[in-house]
């Protein structure tokens, strides 16, 4: 009776808390899809140009922030292009002259753009661009897949992975001040449909929040500027282009110390942590999974499955793959005995994309342990509990089958 | 260094790409009406509209040919970075700027040996 009354006061002090704390943020809990949530955090960043060409399953972003702009709610200039290498040039073009940029793509979108991509980052530029990620033909997917941003992977630009709905709405504020304090491009990425499409409960930061978080973009150098011109891509040859090239790289490792200074800014606004990788019940833990993505949801349901069965199991999500925290990641996998990767995509003629980034920030550590990889979800195709219950498994008994490597394929 | 290869932009420095150009545009100024649609359309941005008195003219004649002065303004083109693509010829409402073979040369101002 005496316990349970205290509890019973734990709980209303509990409620008491909460409720202030939510009160003082004002925040407002929605159910949103992916898209729209991206969307949502574009119209409180109410950036001035949006260069966009739709694709699926991209579209939900660009149908739901339109609206806002046709309401006038925004006063965003949408420039509805014929492509999107045109809608990449069109954002290098309004970037370089000083406007806040945005955009959004998928799949055989995000290839089109690629070349121009490199002219983005090469001109430091920060245009954020949020990503559903899809499969790239041919056969031809619209699907859920990793394959696009892989492809991606060293245009220079800054990728962030979102896990759910209430991420990619929180990795688009967070992405926009990464991309402008850093100079550089981001992807802001979620998975296509899984993420993109599916309704979410999620908890929205106030306007006035998020516009001061965002603050107003002023470039040092920009082509509107009368009193200081400047040229925008000129010649680099043989005597200049290097340096170029190893001050983007440069750049490139900055936004680590960045990201942290911004997470904790934008924890102390929503109370959400941010760290460069999530570790789920991975520091004890002796057989661990890495993954990116929609589907280390899925992995936590089985770390827990398999926790309650007394194994000692852990999860390491990744966030920022590119610049990629090698160090970040050798220091979480140290303990363990045994790690299996799980990627969305495939490198062919070599091993997979995120497995070669985990062996790559293993090696030189001594730490004993054994790496396998896996590849799942090609081309939407679904990943279950049961499958990565058998990866955990395989690393409990010490089995690996290089023909099982396919999760859930025929 | 310069991030992203942004420099401080110097005409003086820059190639004159004037120095390509073949067929060259020439402005009418008689019936140059300085609607300013050259100006948006030239892809390179070298044509301007100028006060008419900045130059030389006959106002006298400009008033025979069209009744009226319609516009103190008046194109200029900008012959060092030209590079005589003809989309202001095509595009002027008044067919005020003629396309001609290129003279001479831009950079030493020899005749070309073309004709």
């Amino acid at each position: 009776m005496r316990n349970g009354s205290r509890e019973r006061i734990n709980f209303i002090i509990y409620i008491k808390i909460y409720t202030s704390v939510m009160n003082n943020n004002k925040t407002k809990n929605k159910a949103l899809t992916g898209g729209a949530a991206m969307a949502e955090a574009f119209r409180q960043i109410n950036p001035d140009v949006m260069p966009v060409y739709p694709i699926t399953p991209q579209t939900p972003i660009i149908e739901t922030f339109a609206k806002f702009q046709a309401e006038r709610i925004v006063e965003t200039e949408i420039i509805p292009v014929e492509s999107e290498h045109s809608a990449m040039s069109a954002c290098v073009g309004s970037s370089a002259a000083g406007a806040r940029t945005v955009t959004a793509t998928s799949s055989q979108g995000l290839a089109l753009m690629n070349e121009v991509l490199y002219i983005a980052s090469g001109l430091r530029l920060p245009i954020l661009m949020a990503v559903s990620a899809r499969a790239l033909s041919a056969p031809i997917n619209i699907h859920g897949e990793h394959g696009d941003v892989m492809g991606a992977r060293d245009t220079g630009w800054i990728q962030i992975f979102s896990e759910n709905v209430q991420e990619a709405y929180d990795n688009v504020i967070i992405g926009l001040k990464l991309a402008e304090k850093t100079m550089l491009p981001i992807m802001v990425i979620m998975d296509g449909f899984i993420t993109s499409h599916s309704v979410e409960n999620l908890e929205i930061l106030t306007d006035e929040k998020v516009k001061s978080f965002a603050g107003e973009y002023k470039p040092e150098k920009f082509l509107l500027n009368l009193e200081d011109p400047v040229t925008f891509g000129p010649v680099g040859l043989p005597n200049s282009y290097f340096e170029f090239k190893i001050d983007q790289g440069k750049a490139m490792e900055r936004v680590f110390d960045m990201y942290k200074k911004i997470t904790g800014d934008f924890h102390t606004i929503s109370l959400r942590n941010y760290d460069l990788l999530e570790k789920y019940k991975s520091d004890d833990a002796e057989q661990i999974i890495v993954i990116a993505g929609s589907a280390a949801g899925t992995a936590k349901e089985v770390v827990d499955k398999l926790r309650n069965e007394g194994k000692k199991v852990g999860l390491v999500k990744i966030k920022l793959f590119r610049p990629f925290p090698h160090k970040e990641i050798a220091e979480a996998l140290k303990n363990s005995k045994s790690v299996a990767v799980l990627d969305r995509a495939m490198s062919f003629g070599t091993t997979p994309p995120l497995y070669s980034e985990i062996v790559n920030s293993l090696h030189g550590t001594y730490y004993e342990l054994l790496i396998t990889s896996y590849v799942y979800g090609l081309g939407g195709r679904d990943i279950f509990q049961k499958n990565i219950e058998k990866v955990f498994n395989d690393m409990i008994n010490g089995r690996y089958i290089e023909e099982e490597k396919y999760l859930n394929s025929k | 260094m310069e991030i992203g290869a942004v420099i401080k932009h110097d005409i003086k420095k820059a190639p004159k790409t004037g120095d390509w150009r073949y067929m060259k545009p020439e402005v009418i100024k008689e019936k140059c009406v300085g609607c300013g649609a050259c100006v948006k359309y030239c892809p390179e941005a070298v044509i301007e509209t100028i006060d008419r008195k900045q130059l030389t003219i006959d106002h006298g004649k400009m008033s025979k040919v069209k009744g009226q002065i319609l516009s103190n303004e008046v194109a200029q083109i900008d012959y060092y970075f030209c590079k005589g693509c003809g989309v202001c010829a095509n595009v002027c409402p008044e067919k005020a700027i003629i396309m001609k073979k290129e003279t001479e040369c831009v950079k030493c101002g020899m005749e070309a040996e073309r004709e």
